[in-house]
């Protein structure tokens, strides 16, 4: 009896492979694959929204009878703002989907920056104002390079003088810090990436195939 | 001997790229299946996450937040797990979430496998999926006045005041600590800046590997009280709780990779000043 474990187990290996064919180099069934994907996320995407964010957040309050009207009315407001979106469809009309789009902007831009301000500036610059001497000297160094680093780096982003003599080199050193910082980063990428090929070879070879001890 | 390391170099410098993905799968795919457990050692960020959830009080109530999909599954996953063991294995109660709408079938998962079936526990009695929420850092925003408002019914579509692990649960003072599982936007960036930032509530995070530069410097400012970055800081912490999953069996064939790249880079480097550098293909 073939079970729906065994057929969704086959479908995703097959397809898998159909992406891994990409690497040896372009093909129609690395394109079938893709389109499929691409179809698949949209139409995932769209059904779920619809099920999870429409109706229950917006269309079964507005016609739930059992809720007063006086509540039921504000939720008109979204409704009319989430229909002016799609008057980018229509030419003539389509300047009123900015209304919608600036409602959101403005929402999400004010909610930012509140958390940029608090979380980010002032919490990571205190962060950044440490002892230089302390009674452990390896504490000590790493603070000092910590602090030698912020400034360089960001003397290397003053751009209002020109970046000669002391302050050059100044900037120079920012730069070398910069790129240590790009090297480590490109590092944990190149982990990141790693890691998701083993966790397909790993389902390949194990769950697909069943030869991993 | 110089004609023959000039022709060898110049064999490298046109290597057909898939040669390098042929000795990259090689180097996944021999350490996956002879496992040779390479020993590595628990970094602070790992160690801070662990000893958080350690010094939790039994029935303690924490908001596990798993913000990602498939696409970062190898990495995340089972982080998600492990921290499940760890929460599970203490008996707190566990309030599940998801800001990423592919996250929630994910989250369901592993909350069967591990609750129901590792250690078995009850569905709304020590742990609850809340399910997805569109709305992102606004969401955040508005759990931190009312949960149950913001959730007003589970995954299952339970009414969410009624089940007996949100008894209690207003908000985030309710709550012991968050954990978020990030593989994105939103994610931890969002959880600190308008979470912890905010309710100045214990915050730890795991997160994809490519994130976790981002995310260092707020477990140094004490922003995040624990960070598990990317498959190494799964293995890591997978070490500490004790269990040995793809996080640990993946770190042999992450090691042998990442040789294999940095040789590649290394001997890549040398045949490109053998043959002259920028200065002569320019010429050329």
């Amino acid at each position: 009896m073939i079970s729906t474990e065994l057929i969704g187990i086959w479908v995703s290996a097959v397809l898998t492979l159909l992406i891994f064919s990409f690497l040896y180099k372009d093909n129609p069934f690395y394109k079938f694959a893709e389109h499929l994907f691409v179809g698949i996320s949209a139409g995932y995407g769209v059904a779920l929204e619809y099920h999870n964010v429409f109706l229950p957040n917006l269309w079964r309050p507005l016609n739930d009878v059992s809720i007063p009207l006086a509540n039921r009315l504000p939720l008109l407001l979204p409704f009319v703002f989430g229909l002016l979106l799609f008057t980018r469809f229509f030419e003539k009309i389509s300047w009123l989907s900015r209304w919608s789009l600036a409602l959101i902007i403005g929402i999400f831009a004010g909610i930012a920056i509140i958390g940029y301000g608090s979380g980010d500036l002032v919490l990571q610059i205190h962060a950044n104002l440490l002892p230089i001497w302390t009674d452990k000297w390896l504490t000590s160094f790493n603070n000092l390079l910590l602090t030698v680093g912020l400034i360089t780096s960001l003397i290397y982003f003053f751009f209002s003088k020109e970046h000669k003599g002391a302050f050059g080199a100044t900037a120079r050193v920012g730069i070398w810090f910069l790129m240590i910082s790009f090297g480590a980063s490109f590092g944990y990428t190149v982990m990141s990436r790693m890691s998701l090929l083993i966790g397909r070879v790993y389902f390949l070879l194990g769950e697909w195939l069943g030869i991993l001890k | 001997m110089k004609v023959t390391l000039i022709k060898i170099f110049k064999a490298l410098d046109t290597l057909d790229r898939r040669i390098i993905f042929v000795f990259i799968a090689l180097a996944v795919i021999i350490p996956l299946e002879f496992p040779v457990n390479f020993d590595f050692s628990v970094t602070a960020p790992v160690r801070g996450f662990y000893d958080t959830i350690d010094s939790l009080p039994s029935g303690s109530k924490v908001l596990v937040s798993c913000d990602y999909d498939p696409g970062s599954m190898p990495e995340l996953y089972p982080m998600n797990l492990s921290v499940l063991q760890q929460l599970f294995k203490k008996n707190v109660k566990v309030i599940c979430m998801q800001l990423w709408p592919a996250g929630s079938p994910i989250a369901e998962r592993a909350l069967n496998q591990v609750g129901i079936e590792e250690y078995h526990k009850k569905y709304g009695e020590d742990f609850v999926n809340l399910g997805f929420k569109e709305g992102r850092e606004v969401v955040m925003v508005s759990m931190g006045n009312n949960i149950p408002q913001t959730f007003p019914r589970d995954y299952h579509g339970n009414k969410v005041e009624e089940i007996p692990v949100m008894h209690g649960v207003t908000n985030f003072k309710d709550l012991a600590m968050i954990i978020n599982i990030s593989g994105g936007m939103p994610g931890t960036k969002e959880w600190v800046l308008q979470v912890q930032s905010r309710f100045h509530i214990r915050l730890a995070s795991g997160c994809t590997a490519v994130s976790a530069p981002e995310f260092y410097p707020y477990f140094q400012s004490g922003q995040l009280v624990g960070l598990l970055g990317g498959m190494k800081g799964a293995a890591e912490y997978e070490k500490l709780v004790g269990v040995q999953g793809l996080g640990r069996r993946g770190m042999d064939a992450q090691s042998v990779s990442h040789l294999v790249v940095f040789l590649f880079i290394i001997v890549g480097n040398i045949a490109y000043f053998a043959l002259g550098g920028k200065k002569k293909r320019l010429n050329v």
